[in-house]
């Protein structure tokens, strides 16, 4: 068994708003083992990054308010450190990558100092020392003529090189612990390709555990070992790439690979997409709350949330379904192809 | 870079052009003349006296040698006080009021910069509060009222600086805040704002997910990036401090040129008009291009180039 870095109990996050308290994430627990990427997907809006952020405590509070829960990073609880002790934590043990990397740096600041400023600041390392690491880290993540690139300021980069300067950052202090936040939504298509290849190159090299979030499904059977699935401030199924692919039990996991662009597919095929939009946060629903999108949903989704259910030792799904008394559904027919040609395009990729 | 700021200097000579144009015919539109004065002056006097300076030429003569002396920088004597050169004048009278000029402008970014970081560091709290409530005075006291209230309360109830005059750095100092005491809370404002924008920023969130303290966040991130608006106010800033320097060199008696411009206007000095005129907007023109170019050291996405640009 894998050792497990960290350990998120039941962490309730709140936001207070005029409207009233968003309860943006609800009794999220999941576990990430060293060295593994775990994916975390959902709609936008489904409280990934409010997670991942929470992690980092980076939510400015107020408006958030931690209510409830614990997140344990090898063993300490991190909502109890103080600031100065969780400054140690950040960017150190545990990094970040941001969405947006057009925002994520600071536009008057050379690259270069934004990469060592990381270094000098938990390593206690010289200068010139963090000077030489920045090169090999510029390196590390393609980016051509690095000493020349040090020297540069943000707006001299393109899109993808300066997610690639934000990896670079976030990698600096050789952290146990690296969160991306949807790092390639907001990039081309073909650059998107040419991130995910850097950070799996790097996670190979370095042995760091990865939260990769994203709303996209299609990316997560390239760089996850495993994947939680989110859904109005809840993790609704966890398991292996394949439980999830091959054996999705939560029927919005099942919208979820059914709205996935599908590259042997018809072109002329549209894109299906989960009919209906989630609930409003300020007054989640008593039962399940995707019940109002289920067209499989009994008379105990609307008045009963459902526990986790033990699909098997690596899988577990919130619904009812799985309850033992539940009428057996039948898994829709396009999801049953979907595994059948996913398997297919996974098989022919492994020939190759 | 060079070319830019040549650039600059040809747009800076046709705005002295135009400036010389309309002064010229806003003085002769304005009714009174040099020489007039409560005893009216025999009509032989007042010829001879007009024709000495010019004034008896058709108009554009006198503009055509008023654009050829203002080009060689020779404004002539004054009319009202003979035997005084205007150049002589401006020389004198400049430094006593740059030195309060300078004096205001680093008064007003010093304390405008630190007191609108300090409000912003504690948004919403009490400093904030207390800082957003000098600021709303300090707009909207003007200079003249704040420098009697400081004449008043310090100088005459505390004697704790002299009243007027200017016979070292304590006279300066009451002048300096009254004339700063507007733009700083301008700047405050400015800063403040700016500063909880750039807080609320992802990069700043990002210097905070690097484990960066929040003291090193804001001085070494955000303030530059705070601190760019404030640079763009600084050229209206030293159009402010000079205008208003006006009325406050005469309030604090300062031999300052605030007074001699505003007395040459009164008296229809014409040349001294000219002179001063012609002097404050070369020190103003100089003073946009300055802050331009300080800008592009500051943000390096400006880039000052001449020319034609390609984007
Ligand atoms: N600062 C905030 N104030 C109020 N509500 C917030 C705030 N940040 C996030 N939320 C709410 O929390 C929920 C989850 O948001 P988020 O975690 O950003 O979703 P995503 O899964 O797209 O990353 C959303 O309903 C959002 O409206
Ligand atoms: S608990 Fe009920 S409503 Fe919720 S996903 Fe399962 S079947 Fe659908
Ligand atoms: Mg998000």
């Amino acid at each position: 068994m894998k050792k497990s870095i960290l350990e998120v109990n039941d962490l309730k996050v709140n936001f207070s708003t005029y409207a009233g308290k968003v309860q943006a994430v609800r009794n999220v627990s999941f576990e990430v083992f060293s060295g593994e990427t775990l994916a975390i997907v959902g709609e936008s809006g489904s409280g990934k990054s409010v997670t991942s952020q929470a992690i980092m405590q980076l939510l400015p509070v107020p408006p958030a308010i931690y209510e409830g829960g614990e997140i344990l990073f090898e063993g300490r609880d991190l909502l109890k450190l103080s600031d100065r002790q969780m400054e140690k934590v950040r960017g150190n043990e545990i990094s970040m990558i941001f969405q947006d990397p057009m925002t994520s740096l600071n536009p008057t600041m050379k690259i270069g100092k934004q990469i060592t400023e990381v270094m000098i600041k938990h390593h206690k390392i010289s200068r010139s020392e963090a000077d030489k690491r920045a090169l090999e880290l510029m390196e590390l993540v393609g980016i051509p003529m690095p000493e020349k690139r040090l020297k540069q300021y943000p707006h001299e980069f393109s899109g993808g090189m300066r997610q690639r300067v934000v990896i670079a950052i976030a990698l600096a202090a050789n952290p146990k612990l690296l969160i991306a936040d949807e790092p390639t939504t907001a990039l081309d298509v073909t650059i998107q390709a040419q991130i995910l290849e850097v950070m799996k190159e790097i996670q190979k090299e370095m042995e760091t555990a990865v939260i990769f979030i994203t709303h996209d499904l299609g990316v997560v059977a390239n760089v996850a070992d495993r994947v939680a699935v989110m859904y109005a401030g809840e993790i609704v199924e966890i398991g292996t790439v394949e439980d999830i692919f091959y054996n999705p039990q939560h029927p919005y996991t099942w919208g979820l690979l059914g709205s996935m662009p599908d590259l042997t597919a018809d072109k002329s095929q549209k894109l299906r997409t989960i009919p209906g939009s989630p609930p409003d946060l300020t007054h989640p629903p008593a039962g399940d709350a995707f019940a109002a999108r289920n067209p499989h949903a009994m008379k105990i989704d609307y008045e009963k949330n459902p526990p986790m259910f033990k699909v098997s030792e690596t899988h577990y799904a919130k619904t009812w379904r799985l309850h033992p008394d539940a009428p057996k559904t039948e898994i829709p027919e396009i999801i049953k192809e979907r595994y059948n040609q996913y398997r297919q395009t996974k098989e022919g990729d492994s020939i190759v | 870079m060079i070319s830019y700021i040549a650039k600059r200097l040809v747009y800076i000579l046709i705005a002295m052009w135009l400036i010389i144009t309309a002064t010229f015919f806003l003085m002769r539109l304005a009714p009174g003349n040099p020489f007039a004065s409560e005893r009216a002056l025999p009509p032989a006097i007042q010829e001879s006296l007009n024709a000495q300076y010019g004034l008896d030429n058709p108009w554009y003569v006198q503009y055509k040698d008023y654009l050829i002396n203002s080009a060689k920088g020779d404004f002539g004597t004054s009319m009202k006080y003979k035997y005084r050169e205007t150049n002589d004048m401006i020389a004198e009278s400049f430094p006593v009021s740059m030195t309060l000029g300078l004096e205001a402008m680093f008064i007003a970014v010093a304390f405008g910069v630190l007191i609108g970081t300090i409000a912003a560091l504690f948004h919403n709290k009490w400093p904030d509060y207390l800082m957003t409530i000098l600021a709303v005075l300090g707009i909207s006291i003007p200079s003249f009222v704040m420098a009697t209230i400081l004449q008043y309360y310090l100088a005459l109830q505390l004697n704790l600086f002299p009243i007027a005059g200017w016979k070292g750095f304590a006279y300066s100092i009451l002048p300096a805040v009254a004339l700063a005491s507007t733009p700083m809370a301008f700047i405050a404002k400015l800063t403040r704002s700016s500063m909880l924008e750039e807080t609320n920023s992802e990069y700043v969130k990002m210097a905070k997910a690097k484990g960066i303290s929040k003291p090193v966040i804001v001085f070494k991130h955000a303030l530059r990036n705070a601190l760019l608006p404030v640079v763009t106010y600084l050229a209206p800033l030293t159009a402010g401090v000079v205008t208003g320097s006006f009325v406050i060199e005469k309030i604090f008696s300062i031999p300052g040129l605030g007074k001699h411009f505003v007395t040459s206007i009164t008296n229809r000095d014409y040349t001294v008009i000219m002179g001063t005129t012609v002097f404050y907007a070369v020190i103003l023109l100089l003073a946009v291009l300055i802050v331009d170019i300080l800008y592009s050291f500051i943000d390096p996405r400006i880039q000052l180039r001449g020319g034609k640009s390609n984007d």
